[in-house]
């Protein structure tokens, strides 16, 4: 008991320490040690294979390869195209989605009738699985023959463009950016919504006109969060696959490869499980550096 | 100073011109599905036809709708579910007893969840047919609670961070331990959070189409794989895709519309006060 009184302070934030982390620590490490698995056991077995030589139509190809697989595929033109496509798709729906989703949260904030309607239609395409919209564009909207938007554009005297093999690219930009338009408008929205009212009608009676008090009172306001559609977004934008697969699968040639579409098609259609690994490795280096920023710009919003 | 009515007409039309485009494909998908074929591939395309069910029986007749649904709600359920109750605990020790980790091991969860799956995707697959998970329920819902997780720490973390700590001490005062105090006087007051969270979980489970592509085949195939499967031009298939995209599609589009007061709180990421 002296030896307590003795060292009262380390010897107490010791034992308060063990105590608290005691407490807490089943309770948290459940989800961080599964996810720790999930992070690291498939990253160490990709990182494993992109150094074998390991072809699965070629069985006599085995063991060790070096850089090989990386020589190879950072010599390759697709590569580096795939890496453009995908900042072109990246920061194309970016662009529209951040810019289109402030414009569309300031006029549905406005009352009109119907209001409360309009909005559950435009949030709708959230909602749908990206296949499905794949597909419904393709097939019911844009096919050069059957679809409305071409009837339409021959209905005012232009022939209709065949969009996936003229501008696959854009067009590829401009489904994703019908999916996620929503989900911008959603949150900026609400985020506008939040905005003191009183604050708004204080600038108008100082003069401000609607364009002064937009870019000075809402804009500054959305800050935030237009950094959580920015980072949310780019988490999914980054992986996309599912609409690529669907509408192009890459192409023409490879004009729609991103770098996730890249790595299934060597991996997967190619049977190059070395090659598709190196890919992996590389996409997740970058998905790293990507991140890195993403959330270092975000841990300043952070308050833990 | 009251915005003059040509003004308020003209909001009116924009927004009611702008939600109409928006969702037109959608519409345009669910009264293709009630055409025949050839209605609807008729050019220019009809918007009066005679309806039919046709390519519903025929779409029915093909792949058993019901079977695809059940899987779908089985692991976008299951994995939703299992998500909670890890992240839960997790999140409600993050945000009442923090250290100095506790911000390291927030963003690290956000930043696995910027790996490209594809980048993994061939681990995940031996390991799955390693393990007789291939194709399973049970290996979907592992995978979409893994891939859930980090989200789902993030939203409930800024929900339970808004519980003001006196609550929890009084109960505290009252003899209710760590488990007690989560489970009576936490998770009641942040239920809408937990509500919120679990719903969008529902929905990225629901729509994922990249696991549930390439890691199923046909027992434990959702809904996602239904629709792939009618994907292939064969002759005429306008209208029958368009019924399997509507059955694929109306229920979570009805559920997200139901909620979407709810959801919208927990997409903020505390972004929004």
């Amino acid at each position: 008991m002296s030896t307590t009184i003795a060292t009262p302070t380390p010897g107490r934030r010791f034992a308060r320490k063990t105590s608290r982390s005691g407490v807490t620590l089943p309770l948290i490490a459940p989800a961080v040690v599964i996810l720790l698995i999930w992070s690291i056991v498939p990253l160490v077995m990709t990182l494993w294979y992109s150094f074998q030589h390991y072809n699965l139509v070629d069985p006599t190809q085995t063991g060790f390869a070096g850089f090989d697989n990386y020589q190879y595929l950072l010599t390759d033109p697709d590569f580096w195209s795939s890496l453009i496509n995908t900042l072109i798709l990246v920061g194309g729906v970016l662009l529209i989605t951040v810019c289109g989703g402030t414009l569309l949260a300031v006029l549905y904030d406005q009352d009109f009738f119907g209001r409360g309607v309009a909005r559950l239609l435009v949030i709708a395409p959230f909602f749908v699985m990206p296949t499905v919209s794949a597909l419904v564009w393709k097939n019911l909207m844009l096919h050069p023959i059957y679809g409305v938007v071409s009837s339409l554009l021959r209905g005012v005297g232009i022939t209709p463009v065949d969009w996936f093999s003229q501008v696959p690219l854009l067009t590829v930009v401009g489904i994703v950016s019908w999916e996620w338009l929503p989900f911008a408008v959603l949150i900026l929205l609400t985020a506008v919504q939040s905005l003191d009212h009183e604050q708004r009608e204080a600038a108008r009676m100082d003069g401000a006109g609607a364009i002064a008090s937009f870019f000075y009172i809402t804009l500054p306001h959305l800050r935030r969060a237009i950094g959580v559609v920015v980072m949310i977004e780019m988490i999914f934008l980054l992986t996309i696959f599912a609409e690529i697969i669907v509408t192009t699968s890459g192409g023409p040639g490879v004009a729609t490869t991103n770098l996730a579409f890249l790595i299934y098609a060597r991996a997967l259609l190619q049977f190059d499980v070395g090659g598709g690994s190196a890919g992996g490795v590389i996409a997740i280096i970058l998905a790293n550096i990507v991140a890195f920023f993403l959330v270092r710009s975000f841990a300043r919003n952070l308050e833990v | 100073m009251r915005p003059s009515i040509a003004k308020k007409i003209a909001i009116a039309l924009l927004g009611w011109g702008i939600a109409i485009v928006m969702f037109f494909p959608i519409f345009w998908m669910f009264i293709t599905g009630f055409k025949s074929e050839v209605d609807a591939v008729s050019t220019p395309p009809h918007l009066f036809f005679h309806p039919t069910l046709q390519s519903y029986a025929e779409v029915q007749s093909r792949a058993n709708y019901w079977l695809f649904a059940m899987n779908s709600v089985i692991i976008s359920v299951g994995g939703t579910v299992l998500a909670l109750l890890l992240a839960i605990p997790a999140a409600y020790v993050m945000a009442f007893f923090p250290t100095h980790r506790t911000r390291g091991t927030l963003l690290w969860m956000l930043s696995t969840k910027m790996l490209p799956p594809v980048g993994v995707l061939i681990p995940i697959y031996l390991i799955l047919r390693a393990t007789g998970l291939l194709d399973t329920r049970t290996g979907l819902v592992l995978i979409y609670m893994l891939m859930n997780l980090p989200i789902v720490v993030w939203m409930l973390f800024t929900f339970f961070k808004e519980v003001p700590r006196e609550i929890l001490e009084a109960g505290r005062m009252d003899g209710a331990g760590r488990m007690g105090e989560l489970r009576h006087v936490l998770m009641p007051l942040s239920l809408p959070g937990i509500a919120s969270t679990g719903l969008l979980s529902l929905i990225l489970c629901w729509n994922e189409a990249f696991w549930s592509l390439n890691l199923t085949s046909s027992r434990a195939a959702p809904l996602t794989a239904f629709i792939a499967s009618f994907s292939s031009p064969e002759g005429l298939f306008f209208a029958k895709l368009s019924a399997a995209s509507t059955l694929a599609v109306a229920p979570i589009l009805i559920f997200g519309w139901l909620s979407q007061r709810q959801l919208v709180r927990g997409l903020t990421f505390g972004a929004v006060k």
